[in-house]
């Protein structure tokens, strides 16, 4: 039996990338001085650091999509749900500095002329029930969204359909002022986190630490799913359902556990964004930003782990570039870029750039007299 | 189930199919099929297109339930109310009209998933891969002439190997029963002569019913055959019997 190791040469070099990211980029951003050349300026440390949780929930979706083919057109609501259990632990470390300085209650809710905090708030003043709701409420809306979707076998095109309507509902649900989440305006106004200023370089530093170690290890959680025999089992689901079925695996279960897993990355991803954008808003949960992180998979490579992070890096620089540049094209961009990816490199970039590396390799063997090895 | 013990058609049987109905949007696919196979009994169902061989098929496992009618495994198991994981982990193993393998999987990770091992998510995460798990490759691989192609795609092999690396998969899940619906489609008759060969050699221990429309396969094999017409049994017994079978005739060669 060939075991695949959990490390290959791509694995090795992305989670280097990160290591030698999550120290270089604090260390230039403090420890330069503000006009140097080596200076790495705050508003990349922000802007880099929400490339890297925008690339964790890449991750978290190409398990789905890439080894499960469970294409999830809400993955963004499992982010969003992340984010908003952060946000609520923030908005409850504001305290008495809000503009109505009422220590019990958000200043959305005094506004609202609310007299109590709701349930759904009760105990995000402590960060570790804030974590563990981060995990939680990802995790659970998954686990029973996909009870119900799983074993009443909804597949392919329908299951997107409902992942959709998902995050839709969600969207449309935390708009309203009732729901206690802050309606439109969202969460915002932080200012402290674990005790630090949010907005100071220090916080900015070691948020950014974080959300690379987050990466890599959210990356090698994935990677030993994947090489495991349930890995296995997952891109047999794929590649052929009724056969898993009729060989014994029961495939809702399989598809279960993966989903739910994958959301509770995506809600940790959404958890580290938040601090580092300042905000978290129903817009999060617009169906287009799920569409977007589908795009990101491709465009990197799906059932590659590593490719859909680079995927999530790449295209929000090219957004970053073309929403400074030309913001009206960007959409048209964006599409133009997914329909080349689909026709042209449907492997993605990582796909593509192995098969180029494999036709080289075979090119040089041939030259050689040796007899060929395939 | 009280009718059991006073049936010794179902208590001494691997499988017992009772007056099966079913049907879809008014189609009646089957209508009252009965069928009894005996443990270690090989037998080949023939009939035209729309007789309801393969809707048989999926009634056994699970995929489709049945109207009307009784479905026992081992006289006491009634798979009317069971799943397809597990009816296959009672020991029932399928193999599908189209070659169906995990295409981007190795031709060793096809025969590997297969193989006899828990099937629960935990342990698939977590466990350890059985000692003895290589050595019962190898021989499924040498006994399905697929050795040679181990680390290769299963997407890359040819029609007929796939054919074989299915059958091999059902080897692997070491079934009581073995379903295969027509193995031989597509094939060469070199191939074809083959898997009738192979087909003989997992009869040895396995009980098999095959499902095929190529008389000169269903020959070779030189087993009982059921004559399956719209839904329901026409006729039982050897070949030569059954082709003289004026009703056969008609079935096959129209009126």
């Amino acid at each position: 039996m060939q075991k695949t190791p959990l490390l290959d040469t791509k694995g090795i070099v992305f989670l280097l990338l990160l290591a030698a990211a999550a120290i270089l980029v604090p260390v230039l951003f403090l420890a330069t001085p503000a006009n140097g050349a080596l200076h790495v300026p705050a508003y990349l440390v922000a802007l880099i650091g929400k490339y890297l949780c925008y690339a964790l929930l890449a991750i978290a979706l190409d398990l789905v999509w890439g080894y499960c083919g469970i294409l999830s057109l809400g993955h963004g609501a499992f982010f969003a749900l992340g984010g908003y259990a952060m946000g609520m632990y923030l908005m409850r470390q504001i305290g008495t500095r809000g503009v109505y300085a009422n220590a019990n209650l958000p200043d959305f809710m005094v506004f609202l002329n609310w007299k109590e905090l709701p349930v759904t708030w009760w105990g995000f003043n402590h960060i570790s029930y804030a974590m563990l709701m981060v995990l939680l409420v990802p995790g659970i809306l998954a686990f029973v969204f996909g009870w119900f979707a799983f074993r009443s076998r909804v597949t392919g095109v329908y299951l997107s359909i409902i992942t959709q309507a998902l995050t839709y509902a969600l969207l449309l649900a935390f708009f309203r002022n009732d729901m206690g989440f802050g309606g439109n305006n969202g969460l915002t106004d932080f200012k402290d986190i674990l005790g630090f200023p949010v907005q100071s370089d220090g916080t900015r530093a070691a948020l950014f630490s974080i959300s690379a170690l987050a990466l890599g290890l959210g990356y090698l959680i994935s990677r030993a799913i994947v090489v495991s025999k349930f890995g296995k089992v997952l891109i047999a689901i794929r590649d052929a359902e009724s056969r898993t079925r009729f060989i014994g695996y029961r495939v809702e279960t399989y598809k279960l556990a993966v989903f739910t897993i994958s959301a509770m990355m995506a809600g940790v991803a959404g958890a580290l964004y938040v601090p580092q954008v300042g905000i978290i808003n129903p817009g999060e949960f617009s169906p287009t930003n799920s569409i977007e992180a589908v795009i990101w998979v491709a465009v990197g490579g799906r059932g590659t782990l590593v490719g859909a992070a680079l995927g999530a890096v790449l295209v929000n620089f090219a957004k970053t570039w073309f929403t400074g540049v030309l913001p009206e094209l960007w959409l048209f961009a964006l599409g133009l870029l997914f329909i080349l990816v689909t026709l042209y490199l449907p492997k993605g970039l990582l796909g593509a750039g192995a098969d180029a590396l494999a036709r080289l390799r075979r090119a040089k063997a041939q030259t050689k007299p040796l007899p060929a090895a395939e | 189930m009280a009718l059991a013990t006073d049936n010794p058609a179902l208590t001494s049987s691997l499988l017992y199919l009772d007056g099966v109905c079913v049907s879809f949007d008014g189609y009646k696919a089957l209508r009252g099929l009965s069928l009894v196979l005996a443990p270690g009994e090989m037998r080949a169902i023939i009939g035209p297109n729309g007789a309801g061989k393969t809707t048989m098929m999926d009634i056994i496992t699970g995929k489709t339930r049945p109207d009307e009618g009784d479905v026992y495994f081992g006289g006491v198991q009634d798979l009317t109310k069971m799943d397809e994981a597990e009816i296959a982990e009672l020991g029932i193993g399928r193999k599908f009209q189209k070659p169906t393998v995990f295409e981007s999987h190795t031709v060793e990770d096809n025969i590997l998933l297969a193989l006899k091992a828990p099937r629960h998510a935990f342990a698939t995460l977590f466990g350890k891969a059985a000692a003895d798990q290589n050595d019962k490759i190898d021989s499924i691989l040498a006994t399905t002439r697929l050795s040679e192609h181990r680390q290769r795609l299963a997407g890359d092999l040819s029609h007929g190997q796939k054919q074989w690396l299915e059958i091999g998969m059902l080897l692997a899940q070491d079934p009581k029963l073995l379903l295969v619906d027509e193995p031989v489609a597509g094939m060469t008759d070199a191939e074809t002569a083959q898997t009738a060969e192979l087909l003989r050699e997992i009869a040895k221990d396995h009980s098999v019913v095959v499902v095929e429309h190529d008389m000169t396969f269903v020959r070779d094999l030189g087993v009982k055959v059921t004559v399956l017409h719209e839904g329901a049994v026409l006729a039982e017994g050897p070949l030569d019997v059954v082709s003289a079978d004026p009703r056969v005739i008609e079935v096959y060669l129209g009126r």
